[in-house]
């Protein structure tokens, strides 16, 4: 698995026309910050394992992923699927790694169907062979995101590290022709920005519904290879033009998010809609997070479903609970006006930049560590110039067991620098 | 982790008319529409996003099963909520529902 899978609910999206009468008002209106006022979790991410055919040098698994490499059981899998279900979480993904290495993933996908979820397979395609596309189907798969890197076969193999691009397309055509709606997923960086029209074109040609270009967050083993995939203002402004005219002559056919580049912004995304709001996570060893990079949050103790109750997770756990809500906002968040609109930003990128997860995300210019994103930008630019200089100096680090084991035992060394080699 | 809302942009042209109207009302995939216990509501699923349906919403999407037109689910709404004189709104809201692509 390459991509970013971005769960995105709108939980409160309600239509306009509001024709019939209405009786009583909804139920849960319980004000305050009792646990009763902590709303279910609506997306579940069940990360079936890190084991992956590709080596995506933006990959968001943690570093570190071999030493999780012990996975539930089908039977462990089946139990999430079900209690998750019972709190009230309805989205499905079903990712990795690549899930599709997993042989009983028709039989979660079969039972998730029966329990109600709509459920999303997230992969690189290596491995969806017409056999397994049919038992998908039967199985009651509502539909597939499938991962490319690039519009060409040259970045696609290079950044993936492996040769994948024919197979992807022919992936492609074969789930189209099994009926099942595509999300095509494609990570944006300074490599293949320049070619975001081919990618639009490759997306429309293969019939996908819905394009997602998800510019890189810099977590994982996207963060070791910031310097090489961070991409120029310029890149991005035009970038965004060329989305903004397709979007004007093909949004029918295609819907095509665009998710935003943040260290070029002023203001912090909302992220995960809110920390144990909406999304939960559980990792190939039964970790609960309560982001996709919760992993790499040092003081963080993850509850593991196979020790804890799903329910106790959500509602009871420190892990859960520590960013929830704007209790724990420090300044300047505290005290800001658009506190409730962002939520004080991303914890890992806080941690990440800053040093403390609770602070504010640095992205936002009322941050004091704003400067630390302004001069990643700014070395980027730089860079743009002397950019084979730069690619030979520190070469690009693709994500693989070697090198996870490597990065691992560097970092349980005190002080341990990093010694992996692409 | 990067999260983005993705705010509900309703580009599709409204191709819908008048003409239409004795059409059978279907949801249109890759939406589904189910109950939701827990939210309270009927949710509209499609990949990557739920979009959570008021009552009114609800009741009106939950008998677009193929099964009745515009004027038939129209009457079994006033029916059933003792009502008259909503035709107006509920079509306003099929229009909208078909702008969003909620409905074939």
């Amino acid at each position: 698995m390459t991509d970013l899978s971005q769960p995105s609910v709108q939980p409160v999206a309600q239509p306009a026309a509001q024709p019939v009468a209405q009786p009583a008002a909804g139920p849960g209106a319980q004000p305050g910050q009792s646990a009763a006022s902590v709303p279910p979790p609506l997306w579940l991410l069940a990360e079936l394992t890190y084991r992956c055919p590709l080596h995506c040098a933006f990959c968001y698994n943690p570093l570190d992923y071999t030493d999780h490499h012990r996975e539930l059981s089908t039977a462990q899998w089946l139990d999430v699927l079900r209690d998750a279900r019972a709190l009230g979480a309805v989205q499905l993904g079903f990712s990795g790694g690549e899930p599709l290495v997993r042989d009983d993933l028709e039989v979660l996908v079969e039972e998730a169907n029966r329990l109600g979820f709509y459920t999303n397979l997230i992969t690189s395609g290596v491995g969806l062979t017409e056999q397994r596309l049919g038992a998908l189907k039967a199985a009651g798969l509502d539909h597939i995101q499938l991962s490319f890197q690039d519009s060409t076969q040259e970045l696609n193999d290079f950044l993936s590290s492996t040769r994948t691009f024919e197979l992807k397309q022919r992936v492609a055509a074969a789930l189209k022709r099994h009926g099942f709606p595509m999300v095509m997923n494609c990570v944006l960086h300074r490599y293949n920005l320049p070619h975001v029209d081919k990618i639009i074109e490759m997306a429309l040609a293969l019939g996908a519904e819905y394009l997602e270009l998800a510019n890189t967050q810099y977590y994982g083993w996207a963060r070791e290879n910031q310097a090489q995939l961070m991409p120029t203002r310029e890149q991005l402004e035009e970038a965004e033009a060329v989305v903004a005219r397709y979007r004007r002559t093909h949004g029918e056919r295609c819907k095509i998010f665009f998710v935003v580049p943040d260290y070029f912004e002023t203001r912090p995304k909302r992220c995960m809609n809110g920390w144990g709001a909406v999304f939960l996570g559980v990792a190939p060893d039964g970790a609960a997070l309560p982001c996709h990079a919760a992993r790499g949050l040092p003081g963080l103790a993850l509850p593991n479903v196979k020790d804890t109750p799903l329910r106790e997770i959500w509602y009871e756990s420190d892990a859960f609970n520590r960013f929830r809500g704007l209790s724990w906002l420090k300044e300047p968040c505290r005290s800001c006006e658009e506190k409730e609109h962002d939520l004080g930003g991303c914890r890992c990128q806080a941690y990440l930049l800053t040093g403390d997860a609770a602070n504010a995300d640095p992205v936002c210019d009322k941050s004091p560590f704003h400067e630390q994103v302004v001069k990643v930008v700014q070395r980027a630019a730089s860079a743009a110039g002397a950019e084979a200089i730069a690619a030979r100096e520190q070469p690009i680090l693709f994500r693989h067991d070697a090198n996870s084991r490597r990065l691992a035992a560097a970092a349980r060394e005190p002080g341990g620098d990093h010694g992996a080699q692409p | 982790m990067n999260d983005s809302t993705r705010a509900e942009s309703a580009t599709e042209a409204s191709t819908q008319s008048g003409s239409e109207a004795a059409l059978p009302l279907t949801i249109a995939k890759p939406f589904r529409l189910q109950w939701e216990a827990a939210q309270n509501a009927h949710v509209l699923l499609y990949p990557e996003g739920m979009v959570k349906l008021n009552q009114s919403a609800g009741e009106i999407l939950k008998r677009c099963d193929g099964t009745r037109d515009l004027d038939t689910l129209i009457a079994e709404l006033e029916q059933a909520f003792n009502a008259t004189g909503i035709g107006t709104e509920v079509r306003a809201f099929i229009a909208d529902a078909h702008r969003r692509g909620w409905l074939e």
